[in-house]
């Protein structure tokens, strides 16, 4: 298609679609003046029905547990049907360790993994007192032994990016966030209602089963994220080198 | 003053990054818009959302991205 006729479909879906925006964005409330009635109520329950000082929390792992359950296996189906298709029955292991020779690359390597991977803890484990959580932790974790592999090389990383560490433990994530809504049931009440006690607000023990479920989807998603990794890793670049 | 300045900033980031030809600049580039998307989002109070943007656009994203790009090398 020649640039003139791209240009003439461009520009009026161009102006359409900018139209919408202004007309959108013009429409919407002001900055700071929610109009929704679930946001005031989830303000005002958090800490005294929860025990909870991150409303945003409370809601993903409590108020509305069973849909972040819905969406952690979303995110499992998606990773299930990735290993499908690219792990191959005759896989060839890497023959060469691709060495990173240079000396601060490699200091960097031995340092930054761990300060990543601590600050993705800390962002799981603070979850239900400050802003963070499962999902955002978890993918730090990832990205920590993600910089593994870029800066020790393939060897390196492989050790804990293979299937027989991170397969177990994205069951154990995605398993662990049903056990904890089913031991709700067994005991009685709805599933995944909140048994274990709130804890105390403000601090690592806030949340009571919530927290469980929190630590359940960090596990997940760092699984899930490092199984990715690693899929596309050696299904493509080291194969693709070897 | 701090939002305005993040929002311009914002404005002409995403140009940036559909201005940018080369892939790998590309990937880059669209992580630098990304973190500035995260600050705009600390300057607008919202930290959780903040926290998601970082960890989607400056650490998954990127390494999908990179990976597709080596392989689309070799």
């Amino acid at each position: 298609m020649s640039r003139r006729a791209r240009l003439a479909i461009f520009a009026p879906a161009l102006v359409g679609f900018a139209a919408l925006l202004v007309w959108g964005v013009a429409g919407l409330p002001h900055f700071g003046h929610y109009r929704g009635p679930y946001g005031h109520v989830v303000n005002r329950i958090v800490i005294p029905e929860r025990h909870v000082s991150n409303a945003v929390n409370a809601t993903t792992y409590d108020i509305r547990g069973f849909d972040t359950m819905g969406e952690e296996f979303i995110l499992f189906a998606a990773v299930t049907g990735v290993v499908l298709l690219l792990r191959g029955s005759g896989r060839t292991r890497a023959e060469k360790d691709d060495v990173v020779r240079s000396d601060v690359v490699r200091a960097a390597g031995a340092v930054a993994p761990a300060v990543v991977v601590l600050v993705g803890l800390w962002v799981a484990a603070f979850g239900f007192v400050t802003p963070g959580g499962g999902f955002q932790g978890g993918v730090a974790v990832a990205g920590g032994a993600a910089v593994l592999f870029v800066t020790l090389g393939y060897r390196a990383w492989s050790r804990l990016g293979n299937e027989s560490i991170l397969d177990p433990l994205e069951g154990l994530g995605a398993g662990g966030y049903v056990v904890v809504g089913v031991a709700a049931l067994a005991s009685g009440l709805p599933f995944l209602t909140n048994i274990f006690g709130f804890g105390v607000a403000g601090t690592l023990r806030s949340g009571g089963s919530a927290e469980l479920l929190n630590w359940a989807a960090a596990i997940e998603v760092a699984a899930a994220n490092l199984i990715l990794m690693t899929e596309f890793v050696e299904q493509y670049l080291v194969r693709g080198r070897s | 003053m701090i939002q305005a300045t993040l929002l311009a900033l914002v404005a002409l980031g995403a140009p940036a990054v559909v201005l940018t030809r080369d892939p790998l600049r590309m990937a880059v580039v669209n992580g630098l818009y990304g973190l500035v998307l995260v600050l705009l989002f600390v300057a607008l109070a919202a930290p959780d959302v903040a926290l998601s943007m970082l960890v989607v656009s400056c650490i998954a994203y990127p390494l999908v991205l990179l990976i597709a790009i080596s392989r689309s090398r070799s």
